[in-house]
């Protein structure tokens, strides 16, 4: 029945092991961009610029401004002498944090009250605004119950203030470390991204070069054809992950506390999805130019629609509804769960499903669009 | 079988044509075209670029879908069912269409495997097809590294790995150096002698000589089919002259007016070619006629007309016969 893929795949592979550029373009860029990603993807704030301006010269004001100068998150660029030079540092991005304490802060400490911080955030990045203003929080109130603990002592009244303590013990990552969200996350894209591409042109070349009408007189059925293209890029994408999760594993650290045969089990559904979708751009265009803009097209909105960065339950219902037909989404969740939480297919299984039926239904409508006229 | 194929003349005709049709958008690339091509016989296309002979051979493979009439090979419909038709093709199409960047070997067991040629028949087929195109020695060799006249006879080669019955073959010469295109030719006749049917398209009219019937196409339209000599005789409608003389294109103008027994005449070379119902009586009055319009001629001989003249003068005619319908 498909005794005429075996020839196919030989041919592929002796074709690749003929391309240099191929061989080169499928081992380095995937490990240096694994490696730039893998650092460059995170949304922890660190090293804020941050401009400082005390107008009240007290020892209470020192000692705050102090916890954001000794803090690795913030950097005090500026030590500002006026509201105008506040002013400046935030509009032309010197700072994108400014923390003014005005005159009379320690007064109205000392004598109890509630004394107000002056914050200004450059929110053009809202996350990085957000993010910064929690950790401001965090400081000014740790500097709150200190400084009240303190009186107290001083004073000497024994009952302590009732406080409530946070024990936070967050659990797969329990240093919250957020390398260990985006790696898995930069697999799943970085090997999204490379098959789509080398799979896109896969039927496209051949059409421009000529091979392609030489292949259509022959006998060969176009499910032969399109599976004798399948099977090399599905063992070229396996060895890509390979690759990828090792230096997630070695270099990053990342661990993997699940079972390896889910995850290879997930990977294989996940590189039949994507190389389909692949197969089905390549049927679809005509030149390798039309094939590269489709590419392009398509990966953008996977890319950003697949949980890497943006929850898809923060996403308006519609775009949430093109999520089902992006195989990385299911993928992200199963490279997530078998590397950091260690479940099984008791509980991945709907997204191994719905990335066998994406497969099943992208390699159905390729073989289906290849036909063998020029027409 | 109950089709009409077996009560023609020519019982087995391996393909078919009949009133065939293609139009892309508005433009007709293929006008009602009819033939027929017998067992064992090479037919020659003729006709410049553009004239519809690739189109009509991608309708025979199936490659193309045709807009009318009827498509046999092998006694098959094409448009019915094109895949039992590629079982009994070779192919080779205009544009070099072997992998450049896998081996003489690797090619000829690729498409081998394609068309399932039996494992213990491969070596010996694989074998066949070096020999022929003379690749002995360089099995290892990069398809993309031969020269234009091996990469043709591998291609021939690979065309006929599965012992097809009919072979169509597009412009396989173009762009090969004569000796290598003569070296083609041979092959070609080997490969009749077999049995094996041929249609082959050419722009070079020299080569319509080693067809045994040619067809000569234009713009779209088969204007004439025979033997080369049948096509030299017959489909000029009259004899061919050779004048030369000192001042060609008033000589030229001169006989295209009211010269006795002139059809046509057209300049070829630094001669003119002029075609006339009797080549006798146009040797005896031509020179006479010439001399009163101070246009002596130099020289005057009948000539046997190349197929070259035989294609001018029949798109002319061609032509005028357009025009006039229109």
């Amino acid at each position: 029945m498909f005794a005429r893929i075996i020839p196919m795949v030989i041919k592929e592979f002796l074709q690749l092991r003929r391309d240099k550029a191929a061989r080169f373009l499928l081992v380095v860029p995937p490990i240096l961009q694994m490696l730039l990603f893998g650092y460059a993807a995170t949304f922890e704030v660190y090293h804020v610029s941050t401009a400082v301006l005390d107008l009240d010269h007290s020892q209470e004001s020192r000692d705050l401004i102090a916890r954001f100068t000794s803090n690795g998150r913030f950097n005090v660029m500026k030590l500002a002498r006026s509201q105008r030079g506040i002013d400046k540092a935030i509009d032309s991005s010197e700072a994108t944090v400014a923390i003014v304490v005005h005159a009379g802060f320690a007064e109205l400490l000392r004598k109890g009250q509630g004394a107000p911080l002056q914050v200004i955030v450059d929110g053009t990045n809202s996350n990085t605004a957000l993010i910064a203003l929690g950790y401001i929080n965090t400081i000014a109130a740790g500097f709150a119950q200190d400084y009240v603990t303190d009186l107290m002592q001083r004073v000497g009244q024994e009952t302590r203030p009732l406080q409530v303590t946070l024990e936070q013990w967050p659990w797969f990552n329990p240093d919250l470390n957020g390398r260990w969200f985006f790696v898995p996350g930069v697999i799943g894209t970085l090997t999204l991204v490379l098959i789509v591409n080398l799979t896109a042109f896969a039927i496209v070349r051949e059409r421009e070069v000529g091979t392609l009408e030489q292949i259509m007189v022959s006998p060969i059925r176009p499910a032969e054809f399109i599976l004798g293209k399948t099977v090399p890029f599905f063992l070229v994408g396996l060895g890509e992950v390979a690759l990828v999760v090792a230096v997630g594993l070695l270099w990053f650290r990342i661990p993997f506390v699940g079972n390896p045969f889910v995850l290879l089990f997930g990977t294989a559904l996940f590189l039949l999805s994507s190389l389909a979708v692949g197969l089905l751009i390549s049927t679809v265009c005509s030149t390798q130019q039309q094939a590269f803009s489709t590419n392009f097209f398509i990966l953008s909105p996977f890319f950003i629609l697949s949980g890497f960065a943006f929850p898809i339950a923060s996403m308006p219902q519609v775009l949430q509804w093109f999520t089902f037909v992006n195989p990385l989404r299911y993928y992200l969740v199963v490279i997530r769960a078998t590397l950091l939480k260690g479940v099984g297919i008791d509980v991945l299984w709907p997204d191994f499903v719905a990335m066998a039926i994406l497969a099943l239904l992208l390699l159905t409508l390729s073989i289906l669009r290849f036909r063998k006229t020029l027409e | 079988m109950t089709a009409p194929v077996a009560a023609d003349a020519q019982v087995d005709a391996q393909v078919v044509v009949e009133n065939l049709v293609k139009r892309f958008g508005d433009f007709v690339a293929v006008d009602h075209a009819s033939f027929r091509i017998g067992h064992g016989e090479i037919m020659g296309f003729l006709g410049p670029n553009g004239a519809g002979k690739s189109t009509i051979i991608r309708i025979l493979c199936g490659l193309l879908r045709p807009s009318a009439g009827r498509v046999s090979v092998a006694g098959i419909d094409v448009a019915r069912d094109p895949e039992l038709v590629r079982q009994r093709i070779g192919y080779m199409s205009q544009k070099f269409s072997l992998y450049r960047d896998l081996t003489v070997e690797e090619n000829l067991r690729f498409f081998g495997g394609i068309y399932r040629v039996p494992r213990g028949e491969l070596a010996e087929r694989m074998r066949f097809a070096i020999d022929m195109a003379g690749l002995g020695g360089r099995e290892k060799t990069l398809v993309g590294t031969l020269a234009g006249g091996w990469q043709q006879r591998l291609a021939l080669g690979c065309a006929v790995l599965h012992r097809p019955p009919i072979l169509f073959l597009d412009e396989p010469t173009s762009g090969v150096e004569p000796k290598s295109r003569r070296r083609f030719w041979d092959l070609i006749h080997a490969l009749a002698a077999d049995g094996v049917t041929v249609l082959v398209s050419t722009h070079y009219m020299d080569e319509a000589e080693y067809c045994h019937r040619a067809a000569l196409i234009n713009q779209g339209r088969i204007i004439a089919t025979g033997s080369p000599d049948a096509l030299k005789h017959t489909a000029l409608g009259g004899e061919l002259l050779l004048i030369e003389c000192e001042a060609l294109g008033p000589a030229l103008a001169a006989l295209r007016q009211q010269a006795p027994g002139v059809i046509d005449a057209s300049v070829f070379g630094n001669a003119i070619h002029v075609l006339v119902r009797d080549a006798d009586r146009g040797i005896d009055e031509l020179p006479a006629y010439l001399e009163r319009r101070a246009l002596p001629p130099i020289r005057i001989e009948r000539i046997n007309p190349s197929l070259e003249d035989v294609f001018v003068q029949l798109i002319a005619a061609d032509a005028a016969k357009r025009r006039q319908a229109a």
